[in-house]
């Protein structure tokens, strides 16, 4: 296959970007997207160009740490994957494909098509968690846990913190993310505790961070490549009316 | 403090480049149930109010430096954490599928803490020390407990008790399992628990920092030496004691099934300084893997071993048949596997199923374009149990095998292949998991202990989580307890030479501006490793590889191309210097594999098989662990031995015919 590829190339974060032009021509269907990717900077570093930078790691849709707007679809045409598995059989000979980064306020450019996404770390270091320090367990089988409560966390825990769903946001709205660790925890007997502080604090550390708010648009679980349900933003807003009516103010540092 | 005892002295024998040494590993004596109580009770502690003036550096936010750096911060150390990925949370553990092994014997089949001692020791070939297994096996019960705490969404039953699936080289359920996602969930968990430690300032976390060495001074691990990979600043940073749980070195091989970033650096820059490599030849063969397509591979995918529970293995009994499967009827199959183990069949253990597929495929019957793969037939079990029933089972491995091949599984056979996986080589370290320069010590994939020749499934993640837990918080301690806190700064000489070390060679990978990119090397570098040293090794191969490898290293040193600068977010050099690592560390693998003359667990020397092609271990001569010492002269190391003891599970051969 031949391929044309426009891709986001920006120098660093304080340098403006722009859209380059490349070819890929000796592009085969059993490549991954990255692969792809991989074989276009072997070209550019013989040439002497600099090669375009992207984060991957695992290469299996787990990481979460590649990324990529693939001709404006966060983690490309198909549903419930990430870029890196992603392979070029969905693509068609001759095509033109724009590769441009995560844009979202929170995650700010570090290069070419590499963005900085620690604000989600921080949305986890409010309240992400069960407080549980390491030898304070009681015997795993102490608290059942209801098979169908069990589904439900492990549904919500499968987010691979990837940041697709606001990259896709119009609003750059983190919710779904958030939603999910909220979800995870909420739905579990150890995580009620914690649970009404844990979503205000939460919500009022990614308001701060500057992601925008969310309105019910739902491009984010489109994108989701883990598949992560708009139900669990609706479980969210249920915690916060609650934490509300109890009076919870957040605890942000 | 006491050093670690190296005597060396030259034995007069047959084999050149031997030594013998005592490598001191400080296990407790007594019965092999209260060594770790024992032990626990006579280290010594540090009072909670002195904790904070002694600071841990932990390179590797995974399962094992995770967990540690949580759990240490928590006990009110000063802790510092590195990773390389943006996130602690994308270590490479996340991608673990299967599950993670513990002794609860909540399925009343008669497991216990002893069974997965003995079950370990025995899986590991009978090369592992008895009485680090048996702490694993223990604390293994302390795991789950502390995992279900943190919120870790383990799958259960319908009474709301945790579900237990069975896994290979054990005849217990004993394996816990989120899904097919348990690696990720357990990371998640030690995530959190780190992320509230960073919330509560007891770590600061580094992100997206490398390190590129480890500073020793007075003979004591002081410090490391980083790249921040985004502005390519150097830096230098002072501890009290530094823990490497930065993972396993299968990329040396440039395909496995590691995530890109995975690396040595770590450990060989630690080994350079005076740390010994403990058995860097004991690798891991996962049997089912997807095949490689062609050049462009970057990576090899993993498909989970459960598949062999329904999947039926064959390949052609003919030569060079290229008719697609189902043109090939029954009578002309070779079911390689249920013929030659009649009692495991497409069971074995990963090593066995692994060594008979490059078999048949090096006969020429290897199924696929490039001939390097084998069917795995779900035909009969669809027959037999009706597709809903493997869609319940195997759903998703379906649905990655058909987006990555292009094929339907469900309607033709899958083809796999096997791939690097693991690495149970390591670091050597004592039983305190310290290695041989004191306060240095290494966790998780990154040492070499528990596992031995071999690697059973669901043990990995135990194991990484039990040294970051419950393991290092104890031992650290102890030394800690023995020193005096801080008492030096970054500006001591020792930094300032490691620093000047890094620069220069970050330095001269740019300027060398050759003919031949990092990719190239690396992809050369791992053909060689596969083809010599990988599911069979035999003299002659490793004695070409060992001429070819530091032949290549030179070509690397002068021909390599690496573009941009070194003050900017620059992966073609961070790519560089690990490959320049694996140039070394492959050069000792292969010595390592030529000195050990036998065969054992993942390690088959073609020499050494029974008169029916098995693995034959030679207890006689080596029941050791050879822990390599760094001499300056990269061709030239010095081999040291821990002669292995077994007081409690007696060698046997392992037979599953
Ligand atoms: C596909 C796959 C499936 C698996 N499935 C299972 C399973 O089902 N059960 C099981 O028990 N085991 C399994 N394993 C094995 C197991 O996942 C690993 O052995 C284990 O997770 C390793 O954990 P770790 O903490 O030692 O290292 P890792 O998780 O690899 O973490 C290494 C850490 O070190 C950091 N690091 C590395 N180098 C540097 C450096 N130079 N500077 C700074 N930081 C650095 C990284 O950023 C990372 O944070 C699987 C492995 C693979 C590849
Ligand atoms: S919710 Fe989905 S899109 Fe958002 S970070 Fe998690 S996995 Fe990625
Ligand atoms: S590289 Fe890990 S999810 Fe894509």
């Amino acid at each position: 296959m031949k391929l044309t590829l426009k891709v986001w190339r920006q120098k660093n974060g304080s340098t403006p970007g722009e859209l380059k032009t490349y070819p890929a021509d000796h592009v085969s269907p059993d490549m991954s997207f990255l692969e792809m990717l991989d074989e276009v900077n072997q070209a550019l570093i013989m040439q002497g160009e600099d090669p375009i930078a992207f984060d991957h790691d695992c290469r299996e849709g787990i990481c979460g740490m590649c990324s990529l707007m693939i001709n404006g679809v966060a983690h490309g045409p198909k549903e419930a994957i990430t870029t890196c598995q992603l392979h070029m059989r969905s693509f068609k000979d001759g095509e033109t494909i724009t590769i441009e980064p995560w844009r979202a306020k929170p995650f700010p450019i570090i290069k070419d098509l590499v963005v900085d996404r620690e604000s989600f770390d921080r949305i986890i270091q409010a309240g992400g968690f069960i407080s549980a320090s390491t030898g304070s367990a009681p015997d795993g089988n102490a608290i059942p846990v209801a098979k169908p409560d069990a589904d439900k966390s492990m549904d919500a825990a499968a987010c691979i913190g990837c940041g697709a769903c606001a990259a896709a946001c119009p609003n750059g709205s983190a919710m779904l993310f958030t939603a999910a660790k909220v979800a995870h925890l909420g739905h579990l007997p150890q995580g009620q505790a914690e649970r009404h502080q844990r979503v205000v604090n939460m919500v009022a550390t990614q308001d701060a961070e500057g992601f925008g708010n969310c309105t019910n648009i739902g491009e984010c679980a489109a994108v989701c490549p883990k598949e992560i349900s708009l139900d669990t933003i609706a479980m969210l807003n249920r915690d916060l009316v609650i934490a509300a009516l109890k009076g919870i103010e957040p605890v942000v540092k | 403090m006491s050093k670690p005892k190296q005597e060396t002295k030259t034995r007069t024998g047959t084999r050149t480049m031997e030594f013998v040494a005592s490598l001191d590993s400080k296990q407790p004596s007594g019965p092999i149930e209260q060594r770790w109580d024992k032990h626990r009770f006579e280290m010594k502690l540090v009072n909670p109010a002195n904790r904070r003036r002694y600071t841990v550096i932990v390179v590797g936010s995974g399962l094992a430096g995770g967990a540690a750096a949580a759990t240490l911060g928590e006990q009110g150390y000063n802790v510092k954490c590195f990773c390389y990925q943006d996130s602690p949370r994308r270590a490479h553990s996340i991608a673990a599928q299967g599950g993670i092994n513990a002794a609860k014997n909540y399925r009343n089949d008669g497991d216990s803490i002893y069974r997965l001692f003995y079950d370990t020791v025995k899986g590991g070939d009978f090369r592992a020390r008895e009485s680090n297994v048996y702490r694993l096996a223990q604390v293994s019960v302390n795991i789950i407990d502390q995992c279900v705490a943190q919120g870790v969404p383990f799958a259960r039953e319908y009474g709301g008790y945790l579900d237990n699936r069975s896994f290979g080289g054990a005849q217990v359920s004993r394996t816990f399992y989120a899904r097919g996602q348990t690696g990720q969930q357990l990371l998640l968990g030690a995530y959190q628990a780190l992320e509230r430690q960073i919330a509560a300032g007891s770590v600061k976390m580094f992100s997206r920092t490398e390190m590129l060495d480890l500073v020793v001074v007075d003979g004591r691990a002081r410090g490391i030496i980083t790249r921040d990979m985004v502005t390519g600043k150097i830096e230098r940073h002072v501890a009290d004691a530094v823990v490497l749980a930065t993972g396993g070195y299968g990329n040396v091989f440039y395909l496995s099934t590691n995530a890109k970033g995975c690396n040595t650096t770590a450990i060989w820059r630690a080994h350079r300084k005076g740390a010994f490599f403990g058995n860097p030849c004991f690798t891991q063969i996962h049997p089912t893997c997807i095949p490689v397509t062609g050049d462009h591979q970057s990576k090899l995918t993993l498909m989970s071993e459960s598949l062999r529970n329904d999947g039926r293995i064959w390949v052609p009994k003919k030569k060079g048949d290229s008719r697609p499967a189902s043109q090939i009827p029954e009578g002309e199959r070779d079911y390689y596997l249920e013929e030659r183990y009649p009692s495991f069949g497409n069971l074995v253990p990963r090593d066995v199923a692994s060594r008979n597929a490059k078999h048949v495929c090096d006969q020429g019957r290897g199924v696929g374009s490039s001939g390097l793969g084998v069917y795995l037939d779900f035909a009969d079990s669809i027959k037999r149990l009706g597709k809903p029933k493997i869609v319940e089972r195997y759903g998703n491995l379906f649905d990655m095998y058909a987006q990555i091949t292009g094929e339907d599984p469900y309607e033709t056979p899958m083809r796999i292949y096997p791939a690097i996986h693991y690495t149970m080589g390591g670091l050597w370290v004592d039983y305190n998991l310290m290695s041989t320069i004191p306060g240095l010590f290494v966790a998780g994939e990154a040492n070499f202990s528990d596992h031995g020749a071999n690697r059973l499934g669901a043990s990995a993640l135990m194991q990484g989580l039990a040294d970051g837990y419950f393991v290092l918080p104890y031992t650290i301690a102890n030394f800690l307890a023995q020193i005096k806190p801080g008492g030096l700064d970054t500006s001591d000489a020792a930094f300032a030479q490691a620093e000047a070390e890094v620069a220069g060679r970050t330095q001269k990978l740019l300027k060398l501006k050759g003919e031949h990119t990092v990719d190239s090397f690396h992809r050369e570098l791992g053909k060689i490793m596969w083809d010599e040293c990988g599911m069979a090794r035999n003299e002659a191969g490793l004695r070409k590889a060992l001429k070819r490898i530091p032949e290549l290293r030179s070509e690397f040193w002068e021909n390599v191309r690496v573009p941009g600068e070194g003050g900017e977010l620059n992966q073609e050099l961070e790519k560089a210097g690990r490959v320049a690592d694996f140039l070394e560390l492959g050069e000792l693998m292969c010595m390592d594999a030529l000195t050990r003359a036998e065969s054992c667990g993942g390690h088959f020397r073609e020499e050494s098989q029974t008169e029916d092609g098995e693995a034959l271990r030679d207890d006689e001569n080596c029941a050791f662990v050879s822990a390599w010492a760094f001499t300056g002269n990269l061709s030239k190391p010095e081999l040291h031995k821990e002669p292995l003891e077994f007081e409690y599970v007696k060698p046997s051969q392992r037979s599953y015919k």
